[in-house]
């Protein structure tokens, strides 16, 4: 399904009769002695858009390459659309096409232009003809204000907008899933709304999104469910107003608590 | 004007006399003149004391008789340049090879993986064994010890086995040049690009070996230096290159002044090599600095 297609389906989650588009079930990893998630259930219905929170080490950004199969799960389920991505034989690089994800330093590749960025991945993983992978990028990056950046190398872009391209570049796989890894993390704040402001129309069109974040305003606003992580379990979750308004653990009030204090709430 | 009569930067109230033709810039190229010509001078004069120590050390006149001949120097020069181009077409041919087996044994040293380990420590055996070896001895070994075996079809081609030894020896070097430089990619590059669905291969061929190449142009040219003069070792198993057609005038003349001429021909050569991998070099360095990318 394109984006344009994705347009004009209603971003209704969870639609009947539909797969879940993610299911994780009891998923553990550790780095070494550390155990870093320790038993991770969540579901996520198409159209959905889930945001992770928790303090940092919480197992948030582990938990989103678990799911892209950058990192080997050491126990439990990972199912994309009913299909079993944690499988021995299963074909990652099959998989990842599927499965979008942005970056908390952009990653943007340096020695390429922002068109030779976007454009990398659908003519050599999806063997597109030049002309259509270009057309197709400019597309894209036109319809996030990026059309006029299309030659610039990333070095020469301000950090909001080398997180649109890397967005940009996550978008022309057309990847049914998007993982977004504290995506303004290491923005600086006036540059954090523009690039928020992109996902806010992703999450319009129906995008399923699973995105790590600091931003709770941000999450509050767009998050169809909030999961509260800490010590690598997932202890709370709920709608934003559940677990901003009215969070029934301790863990979860205390963190808040923190944010608000912090002024970051 | 408060920094008129100082030199170094100036401060912000300088900015008008700063100006090209304004009283402080031109203060300024004066004493880059300034130095310019004391650097001039204190290198004349180390040179003048130089030379004349020389020649008037007590065996000079029969250095300058046995190394200085001038009518040979002229007469020996064409022998010796054309013997050079055998030098030009070994350093040419070893120097593709090179940067082709370099980036093969390399990019194996660099795959992760227990099933590759047996591939990994042979290139690590490899590149172990040819740098501890002596190069002279790799062309001594491989071409009277090879040929010697008489095996059928086995060419006999001193040339050839100089060819063999120059590439096992250099590339042995070179990939770990290569090798720095794929390791200089930091690991989110290649993370990138695998979540984009390309495969291990494509993630090294289109993402990280072009920017490591990049990186690595400098110190690769370095090699390269030590190549191009290296390729007089061949003359050991009977290649006739610069080195060996300067012994030849030598014996036949009993002096030593063709091996003047083949330095002359080295100094042409190697020198603005040398020049460019410094200007590359100091290249990146201001790029770095400005932030570019790494």
């Amino acid at each position: 399904m394109s984006l344009e297609e994705r347009d004009l389906a209603p971003p209704e989650a969870g639609s009947p009769g539909g797969r879940p588009a993610i299911v994780i079930q009891q998923l553990r990893k550790s780095f070494g002695a550390n155990e870093v998630l320790r038993g991770i259930d969540l579901t996520l219905e198409e159209h959905e858009v889930v945001c992770l929170i928790g303090a940092s080490g919480s197992g948030k950004s582990t938990l989103l390459r678990c799911v892209n199969l950058l990192e080997e799960i050491d126990a439990g389920r990972i199912l994309v659309e009913g299909e079993d991505i944690t499988a021995p034989k299963v074909d990652v690089n099959r998989i990842r096409r599927r499965i979008g994800i942005v970056f908390q330093a952009f990653n943007l590749f340096p020695h390429m232009s922002v068109l030779d960025n976007v454009t990398l991945a659908p003519r050599k993983v999806l063997k597109m003809p030049s002309e259509q992978a270009d057309a197709e990028a400019t597309e894209l990056l036109r319809r996030f204000g990026l059309a006029d950046k299309r030659t610039e190398f990333p070095e020469r872009l301000s950090g909001g907008q080398q997180q649109r391209v890397a967005i940009v570049r996550a978008l022309a796989m057309q990847p049914d899933l998007l993982l977004l890894d504290e995506i303004t993390s290491a923005l600086d704040p006036e540059l954090v709304a523009e690039v928020l402001n992109v996902i806010r129309e992703l999450a319009r069109a129906g995008m399923t999104m699973l995105i790590a974040t600091h931003e709770m305003g941000f999450a509050r606003d767009i998050a169809s469910r909030v999961c509260f992580l800490d010590a690598g379990v997932i202890l709370e979750q709920g709608t934003p107003d559940q677990i901003f308004n009215h969070p029934s653990e301790p863990r979860t009030q205390q963190f808040l608590q923190r944010i608000i204090e912090a002024g970051r709430l | 004007m408060s920094g008129f009569g100082g030199i170094g930067p100036p401060d912000q109230g300088d900015l008008v006399s700063y100006s090209p033709g304004g009283p402080l810039y031109a203060r300024q190229q004066q004493s880059a003149v300034r130095s310019t010509f004391v650097a001039l001078a204190s290198t004349f004069v180390f040179f003048t004391i130089l030379a004349w120590v020389v020649v008037h050390a007590p065996g000079w006149p029969q250095v300058q008789k046995s190394f200085f001949d001038g009518s040979l120097f002229v007469s020996s020069l064409p022998d010796i340049a054309a013997a050079f181009l055998v030098n030009v077409q070994l350093f040419l041919i070893s120097e593709a090879l090179i940067l082709v087996l370099a980036l093969v044994v390399a990019i194996l040293r660099s795959v992760p993986g227990p099933v590759l380990y047996p591939v990994r420590l042979l290139a690590t055996i490899y590149v172990d064994v040819f740098r501890a070896i002596p190069g002279v001895l790799v062309i001594y070994i491989l071409g009277f010890g090879i040929p010697g075996l008489g095996l059928a079809g086995v060419p006999n081609d001193p040339f050839f086995y100089a060819v063999v030894a120059l590439t096992l020896v250099y590339s042995a070097y070179v990939s770990e040049v290569y090798r720095a430089g794929i390791e200089s990619v930091h690991p989110s590059q290649e993370a990138a690009a695998r979540s984009l669905g390309l495969s291990r291969f494509q993630a090294m061929r289109f993402v990280i070996l072009p920017q490591a190449i990049r990186r690595v142009v400098p110190p690769l040219l370095n090699d390269f230096i030590g190549l191009q003069k290296d390729t007089v070792l061949v003359s050991y198993i009977g290649v006739v290159e610069i080195f060996r057609q300067s012994q030849i005038t030598e014996a036949a003349n009993f002096n030593f002044t063709p091996y003047m001429a083949t330095a002359l021909v080295f100094l042409v050569f190697t020198i603005p090599l040398a020049r460019l991998t410094d200007y590359l070099v100091s290249r990146d360095r201001a790029s770095q600095a400005a932030g570019g990318f790494r």
